[in-house]
């Protein structure tokens, strides 16, 4: 009889396996079948608005001679260098905080804390309109809005120093402690010992800090106000799919689609494992 | 509500139990609340008694101290350059000398400004030689009310370190006097390598944080007071001044806008319930599919878990707005999707998609959906494997069922875990313009709210809408502000509920 009831339980899990193979598969297909009707139709030829259906007619690449003739260039100079720069500076004031948070015990570091808390409640956006006017003050708008974008980015980066502080936290204090023991300073403790087992968290806010800027579209907008030279990817390429716009540009923004998704993807599926690590990490500390 | 102890809150039936929970999760509400005012009320007494405690300190500092020490009242440094800490001296006294001159120079009349907000408007002015009218710009409201707020931030930071300096003076002396030496400019320079490390890390941050963050949300909370819009810019039109509390009496008002239509009221609470159920759905749809496709992927004897995994994580690499805008145009009344299925003739007319207020409220959650499952599916990967697998073994060998194991194991310990998770991602949802904006850009929009500022639309959030209020025709900064002031609250009350009234706040201590 306990046979039986095994042999029970092995189909029954045959059974739920198959269910959710054929689950997983559905779903597999689900997510990427709008990347792939991206990819498709980025390369139609025939016209360039919405069609009823994905294959082309016509194969070719017209869409990406077209990208090149475009501002889109320019677009992607624009994302490409305020991406660099966020991934420099970002990680730089972010690590500089998250650590200090994490490692030193001061008079103001709870209400500090306590402090952007409640700060980090208010829209961000609301601070546009008065961050525009001082950009715009300083000359850095229209066409200048890239180290504008990258200033405002820069600055107000050292409030999101939760999830690498939770990774600092999770590195023994021990192993400061032993080291000051030994004379090491606390300049020297951070370079010579924090600093080679942080990689992982290290790697991750540079990835997070490099992927930010190729989908801001708000504040860059704003910015930008109009001045085709000011745009980034997102904003450049929403102003294709407005309404009078659309039958234009459609394929080409497929196009740019891909020409922007691309290197970022390869980028993050090479560095995952880190993501993966950092997420999980600032997830659970909260 | 009765109260139940451990032992009698054991006995209870599961259903009483579930029951008593919920229930003492809104019992607890008003407690959070009243505790949340006496911790004010208790804030502000100390506050006092500490603001009483340092004119006590700073009395008697000058009182007993040396000369040194009294003319360092007037002439920051002074002390210290007198007993051999030229460097710390030097700072103070040009910190002194930099903010008298910007007193003088600027910052009173900025502050003399801030009052009114400016007295002149722009005027026309007639040109004699040219014999014709030029404008000439005088005030500029703006830029009081901006460099009234720099310069208030500036006052403050005087202050600090006024009274950093007359602390210093008391402590060289106490040191001094026990036969100590005090620190040289170069111990100082050191340290800041070293015990005062904390010090150099933070500058750099800090600043920023103060500058582009704190300075902007003080100055947008004044706007709310102000009638700062398109047309009193404040400078090449009209002025802008202080109006009190007119524009919340706006935003909450029951009587009609002037455009017709509903009254702000209205318009604003509708805006406002959409946004926590949007929030709710959007939160929770994803957690639980999320966890779900975790699961799914993790179980023992399915293959191919490296792959399935790639593909999903593979979706949250690609830019939002790249997804996000090209699936809004696919469900688009001429869109793939609509022209497809015309093409095969199953349906005559397109479907509404972004058309009709349900169906647009319905596609936004469902898109949100395919959005935000790869993100949940990575989150909770690792806390699901991170779960003790005897707790399984032994619930298999009680008997417990796949469904029994997950709601008495698998639940409990992820919410136990993701709870602080959840709650950011409540608020972060609340204020998700992205996927909305994107998506719909608040389309379709909602007719009976014609008469409020932004064309509001039936998928708009507060957030959308504070957007659309700022970028319309008006450009009515006072009451972005406003709505904007009303996010933070809602955020805020939220927030404090949920950490006041869940129990699972950890000791931030016990990780290290």
């Amino acid at each position: 009889m306990n046979e039986k009831r095994h042999m029970g339980l092995k189909s029954l899990n045959r059974a739920s396996n198959t269910v959710i193979y054929i689950l997983l598969i559905i779903i597999s297909i689900v997510w990427l079948l709008p990347f792939v009707f991206i990819v498709l139709q980025s390369f139609r030829v025939e016209n360039t608005y919405q069609v009823g259906y994905v294959i082309p007619q016509q194969w070719g690449l017209d869409n990406y001679i077209r990208l090149w003739t475009s501002d889109f260039k320019r677009w992607y100079l624009n994302t490409f260098i305020i991406a660099l720069a966020s991934a420099v500076l970002i990680t730089i004031i972010q690590l500089c905080m998250s650590y200090t948070l994490s490692r030193f015990r001061f008079k103001l570091r709870g209400p500090l804390m306590r402090f952007m808390l409640i700060l980090g409640m208010f829209p961000g956006m609301l601070t546009m309109i008065i961050l525009y006017r001082v950009l715009a003050d300083l000359g850095l708008t229209q066409t200048n809005a890239v180290p504008g974008l990258i200033l405002v980015g820069v600055a107000s980066s050292g409030m999101g120093y939760y999830v690498s502080k939770g990774f600092f936290d999770t590195i023994p204090k021990s192993l400061d402690e032993a080291a000051r023991v030994d004379g090491a300073t606390r300049f020297q403790v951070l370079y010579k010992i924090i600093l080679p087992l942080a990689k992982p968290i290290v790697i991750y806010t540079i990835l997070t800090a490099f992927m930010g800027p190729w989908g801001d579209y708000v504040f860059a907008r704003y910015v930008a106000m109009g001045t085709s030279a000011g745009y980034n990817v997102a904003v450049g390429m929403y102003s294709w799919l407005t309404n009078d716009q659309i039958n234009n540009w459609y394929t080409t923004f497929c196009a740019g689609g891909v020409i922007v998704a691309l290197p970022v993807t390869i980028l993050f599926l090479c560095l995952q494992k880190y993501y993966v690590e950092g997420v999980t990490g600032g997830a659970v500390k909260g | 509500m009765k109260h139940y102890s451990d032992l009698e809150y054991l006995r209870l039936s599961k259903g009483q139990k579930i029951g008593y929970k919920i229930g003492s999760f809104f019992t607890g509400i008003p407690g959070a609340i009243g505790h949340f005012f006496k911790n004010i009320g208790g804030a502000i007494k100390q506050g006092a008694q500490a603001v009483g405690n340092e004119f006590k300190d700073i009395g008697s500092t000058f009182a007993n101290g040396d000369w040194k020490t009294k003319v360092s009242f007037f002439i920051m440094g002074f002390g210290n350059i007198a007993r051999g800490q030229v460097l710390r001296g030097l700072m103070f006294l040009l910190f002194e000398v930099v903010f008298i001159g910007y007193m003088v120079l600027a910052g009173a009349h900025w502050m003399a400004m801030l009052p009114s907000l400016g007295k002149v408007g722009p005027s026309s002015e007639y040109n004699a030689i040219l014999d014709t009218y030029t404008t000439v710009y005088n005030d500029n409201s703006f830029k009081i009310l901006l460099y009234g707020v720099l310069t208030m931030f500036f006052i403050i930071a005087f202050i600090y370190t006024w009274r950093v300096n007359v602390k210093q003076n008391q402590i060289a002396e106490k040191i001094l006097k026990s036969g100590k030496k005090l620190k040289s400019g170069k111990d100082d320079l050191k340290s800041l390598v070293d015990d005062q490390f904390h010090k150099t890390l933070l500058a750099l941050p800090l600043t920023g944080i103060l500058v582009f963050t704190v300075m902007p949300i003080v100055f947008m909370i004044l706007v709310a007071f102000t009638n700062y819009d398109g047309s009193h810019n404040g400078y090449t039109n009209n002025l802008f001044t202080w109006v009190g509390l007119d524009n919340f009496n706006t935003l909450l008002s029951w009587s009609a806008g002037s455009g017709g239509g509903q009254s702000y009221s209205a318009t604003f609470g509708e805006i406002l319930a959409w946004t926590l159920i949007w929030a709710f759905l959007a939160t929770f749809t994803n957690y639980f599919l999320g966890m779900g496709v975790a699961m799914m992927i993790n179980k023992k004897g399915i293959r191919l878990k490296k792959m399935w995994r790639t593909i999903l994580v593979m979706t949250v690499a690609i830019p939002q707005f790249i997804s996000l805008l090209y699936v809004s145009k696919m469900f688009a009344r001429n869109g793939l999707i609509n022209l497809s299925l015309m093409n095969l003739g199953w349906i005559k007319q397109p479907l509404p998609f972004w058309e009709n207020p349900m169906w647009a409220r319905v596609s936004v959650i469902v898109i949100n959906i395919w959005i935000g499952i790869p993100f949940l599916m990575l989150i909770t990967t690792g806390i699901l494997m991170n779960i003790p697998a005897d707790l399984y073994e032994s619930a298999r060998i009680d008997g417990a069922n796949a469904w029994q194991q997950y709601t008495k194991i698998t639940l409990p310990y992820m919410l136990f875990i993701t709870g602080p998770y959840l709650l950011t991602s409540f608020t972060g949802n609340m204020n998700n313009f992205n996927v909305i904006y994107l998506l719909t850009g608040g389309a379709p929009t909602n007719p009976a709210a014609s008469g409020a500022a932004g064309s509001v639309g039936y998928t708009d959030l507060l957030i959308t809408w504070l957007f659309k209020i700022t970028t319309g025709a008006d450009s009515q900064y006072y009451l972005a502000s406003v709505v904007g002031i009303m996010v933070f609250v809602v955020v805020a009350f939220i927030s404090l509920v949920v950490y006041n009234v869940l129990p699972s706040i950890k000791n931030e201590e016990d990780f290290q």
